[in-house]
């Protein structure tokens, strides 16, 4: 046999098989697998196996990612440990700038003196980039189960949390979901405008020594965030896709709508 | 304010991790079968992850750094769970059993992924189901890049071997 025989080695074969030889040398192998018929059966076999696998194993894919492995990447113990690693404020720096500065609302509530740290801006933000992007899961109840959602969260949060309509801004409820925080939970409400624009509202409970104060607008990166506390829960809306007048106008719709 | 680069993580790290989540349950669904086992394993995996996420050199895989944090849960749980298991590289094979037509071939399939030893499995799986490359396969698991070589060699010659006969293909190999 040629040179080629006595080099061709079973490494040679299953670089084949993975398509992972330089064109040269697949040459070579190739010419090697002609006069070897035998073993051109056998990596064949191989290439079968693998499509077999693929076959078998990629619907798996498009299932439906199970809450408990959601909530997983988004549970409190997690989320505090790499707030705790990443660094709050270092996220936001890094990314374009951590600007968060105070906004007298139109008809919001009146400021108070000492605003509140706007962690609620950024681990809603986080929130946001989280689960806004997501095409197939954004949402673990959809709007379609709303009662149902709006009693499980309410639940959970321990008051009576709901929904606002949105419809007439041009903003449908996609859904919510539950995200743990300290020291309780949080929800989190997901709209979408026709053109696939996308808002959240996260809400979470406060506590008691906390008082109402007036919107306040911080950008986290690439999202903008509207947040403010009323009585028994602090909110924050967040949006990468809206900007910040049309943000702010949305804010307003939802403050009135949660006290009529 | 930025910390320095190594602690770095930026917020789409955590949109990054759940994008990945089918990925993950894919391969651990052909690593351990089971879907609910499957999903355990996701389930350490993505928690040890969060809580390893300082270590991850952002820029690197992503993606194959959470296939190393889940061969090491893998690797431990099975320990674990029955010491004497399949970890080492060569156990004895089942005994196969004859199975008639396409219609049990996926059976077949997965009974012969399930019969590999671990080790073999695992470089099989992250090679032909994950189209990792052999370096990157070598670093997930911790191995020399030779070992990859014999044990994707090995791995996909069981499978034929266990497969031959049920496919309609006979095959044999020359050695």
């Amino acid at each position: 046999m040629s040179d080629e025989t006595q080099t061709i080695g079973e490494g040679d074969l299953q670089a084949w098989v993975d398509g992972r030889l330089a064109p040269e040398r697949r040459a070579e192998v190739e010419a090697w697998l002609a006069a070897h018929p035998e073993q051109a059966d056998r990596v064949a076999a191989y290439q079968s196996i693998d499509d077999a696998l693929r076959a078998h194993y990629d619907p798996v894919l498009e299932e439906p990612v199970p809450a408990r492995l959601q909530d997983a990447v988004a549970s409190r113990r997690r989320w505090r440990a790499a707030a705790a690693v990443a660094g709050w404020i270092a996220v936001g720096a890094a990314l374009g700038g951590a600007t968060v500065w105070q906004l007298q609302a139109q008809r919001g509530p009146v400021p108070v003196a000492q605003p509140e740290a706007p962690v609620i801006a950024r681990r809603a933000a986080l929130a946001h980039v989280t689960y806004a992007p997501e095409v197939r899961h954004p949402v673990e109840v959809g709007a379609d189960q709303e009662q149902h959602l709006v009693a499980w969260l309410s639940k959970r949060l321990g008051g009576d949390v709901r929904a606002p309509k949105l419809d007439a801004e041009g903003m449908a409820l996609v859904g919510g979901r539950l995200l743990p925080r300290d020291p309780g939970p949080v929800a989190q409400f997901m709209y979408q405008s026709a053109p696939g624009r996308r808002v959240t509202l996260y809400v979470r409970t406060e506590g008691p020594d906390q008082r109402e104060t007036a919107f306040r607008f911080a950008r986290e990166g690439n999202v903008r965030v509207f947040y403010w506390i009323d009585r028994k829960f602090g909110y924050a809306l967040s949006s990468a896709d809206l900007n910040r007048d049309e943000l702010l106008r949305l804010a307003n719709v939802v403050y009135q709508q949660l006290n009529p | 304010m930025a910390r320095p680069g190594a602690l770095f993580i930026p917020m789409s790290d955590a949109g990054s991790l759940v994008a990945l989540i089918p990925r993950l349950r894919r391969y651990a669904r052909a690593l351990v079968g089971e879907r609910g086992a499957a999903d355990d394993l996701v389930q350490d995996t993505l928690e040890r992850a969060w809580s390893k996420l300082h270590l991850f050199r952002h820029g690197t895989n992503l993606r194959a750094w959470l296939f190393t944090v889940m061969h090491n849960v893998h690797v431990n749980r099975v320990r674990a769970a029955r010491p004497t298991d399949t970890l080492e590289d060569d156990m004895p094979e089942l005994a196969q059993r004859a199975a008639q037509g396409d219609a049990l071939m996926v059976r077949d399939l997965e009974r012969a992924i399930e019969a590999l030893p671990t080790a073999q499995r695992e470089v099989l799986l992250l090679v032909a189901l994950e189209d990792l490359s052999y370096d990157e396969t070598a670093r997930v698991l911790g191995i020399p890049i030779g070992t990859v070589m014999s044990r994707l060699a090995r791995a996909r010659e069981k499978v034929r071997a266990s497969m031959d006969g049920k496919t309609g293909t006979k095959l044999q190999i020359v050695k």
